[in-house]
């Protein structure tokens, strides 16, 4: 019974929306016109970038936060199960050492393509985001063959770099709040001053995502 | 109906398809492994759609990084299971 | 029938289908699957229905980009919290006495 309520539910969610998307009339803003002849105004040449860094800027920040306070949450949920856990023997056999050469071999790269990433983000696709998906992957990658160091306690170098992001923006933001508007950046600093955003972004989200994967997977030999 | 089109076409229905076989495919791991195919589908869809920004995050985020998670979950469930 | 319409429509498709898994569904792995099909549905409306005249709009693609962010943030959360449910009770469903 429930079973056909909801696929009949959602049939006619289905028609009534398509239906509506049929007889939409055109947009009354252009917001890309807006975006274009503002692009000179926003210190970089990419649109999308532009729009993330620049004229919607606080959602970046917003943004940043959210994921750092899941990791956070995270973070509080796996605690006690690790302590309650005794240290057991890992007792995954031994990594395939292939797969260890491979990594060493591909990290470096990868950590290339990031950089690459980001500093294409100003001109063309690409960015923090991208970038920091891909340091992201790479940790994992390490993290898998085994070359990373447990995360069971974070240290203080590794809680700045999850938290470095979030407040580089932060700090950008207060700065120019006191001269004005929050995150209104001054026309001549503006390429710079996202510059530098980014490349605390980077770190950070690439930190953070691959945090998410590392404390979800710690508790692997946890129970026998 | 033009060739770009016909492909538009072809791309919806495997998108479609992959999302509905995610769902309700009977074993989990199949589900999840066709979750990541259906993420690949959807960087595909992000470059017609000219969001080629879209695209490069979907493509490591959403289809890499979520898959890898959701696999992981999967594998701890069985390794607790025995 | 533009591309940006024919990509919107699989849009809202793939959200009710993932809003029927996700009221449907009971193990709460596949719970988990269905609110990701549900949210890229909604990026896909979102992104595609904005430049349905063939434009690309850099404003809702930017939206996108943080939400797909978000998304795996969310997953990951959720995935944490089912992982601990199973640790404490040993199942991997909510129980259905309180849904009936």
């Amino acid at each position: 019974m429930k079973r056909l309520l909801v696929v009949l539910g959602a049939v006619c969610l289905v028609v009534l929306l398509l239906g509506a998307m049929h007889d939409l009339a055109p947009a009354s803003v252009e917001l890309h016109a807006a975006v274009a002849t503002n692009l000179t105004a926003s210190g970089v040449e990419h649109p999308v970038t532009a729009v993330l860094l620049n004229f919607r800027g606080y959602d970046t920040l917003l943004e940043i936060a959210v994921l750092l306070l899941a990791l956070i949450v995270i973070l509080a949920i796996g605690m006690d199960a690790t302590i309650s856990a005794e240290a057991t023997v890992d007792v995954r056999p031994l990594v395939n050492p292939v797969l260890q050469t491979l990594a060493k071999l591909v990290v470096p790269l990868m950590i290339l393509v990031a950089v690459y990433l980001l500093w294409a983000g100003s001109f063309r696709p690409g960015g923090a985001f991208q970038a920091g998906a891909v340091l992201a992957a790479a940790a994992v990658l390490l993290h898998l063959a085994e070359l990373l160091p447990s995360w069971q306690s974070p240290g203080v170098k590794l809680r700045l770099g999850l938290a470095g992001g979030f407040l580089i923006f932060l700090a950008v933001g207060a700065v120019s709040l006191m001269q004005g508007a929050l995150l209104e950046y001054p026309l001549e600093q503006a390429g710079a001053l996202i510059l530098l955003i980014e490349s605390g972004l980077t770190v950070s989200l690439g930190l953070i995502l691959a945090g998410l994967f590392l404390l979800l997977s710690r508790d692997d030999g946890e129970t026998s | 109906m033009s060739l770009e089109f016909a492909f538009d076409l072809l791309l919806a229905l495997a998108m479609v398809w992959s999302a509905w076989r995610s769902l309700y495919a009977t074993r989990l791991d199949r589900a999840i492994v066709m979750f990541i195919a259906f993420g690949l589908l959807m960087a595909l869809a992000w470059t017609r759609l000219l969001a080629p920004d879209i695209g490069l995050a979907e493509a490591a985020i959403g289809a890499g990084l979520t898959g890898a998670l959701l696999l992981d979950a999967y594998g701890a469930l069985q390794r607790k299971k025995i | 029938m533009t591309g940006g319409l024919l990509f919107a429509s699989v849009g809202v498709i793939l959200f009710a289908m993932g809003v029927a898994g996700v009221l449907l569904l009971g193990h709460l792995l596949r719970r988990i699957l269905a609110f990701n099909i549900m949210g890229s549905g909604t990026f896909l409306v979102l992104v595609a229905l904005a430049q349905r005249n063939g434009i690309a709009d850099p404003v809702p693609q930017a939206m996108v980009l943080t939400g797909i962010v978000v998304a795996v943030a969310a997953t990951a959360l959720a995935l944490a919290l089912a992982r601990r449910l199973y640790v404490l009770t040993g199942k991997l469903e909510l129980s259905q006495d309180d849904e009936e």
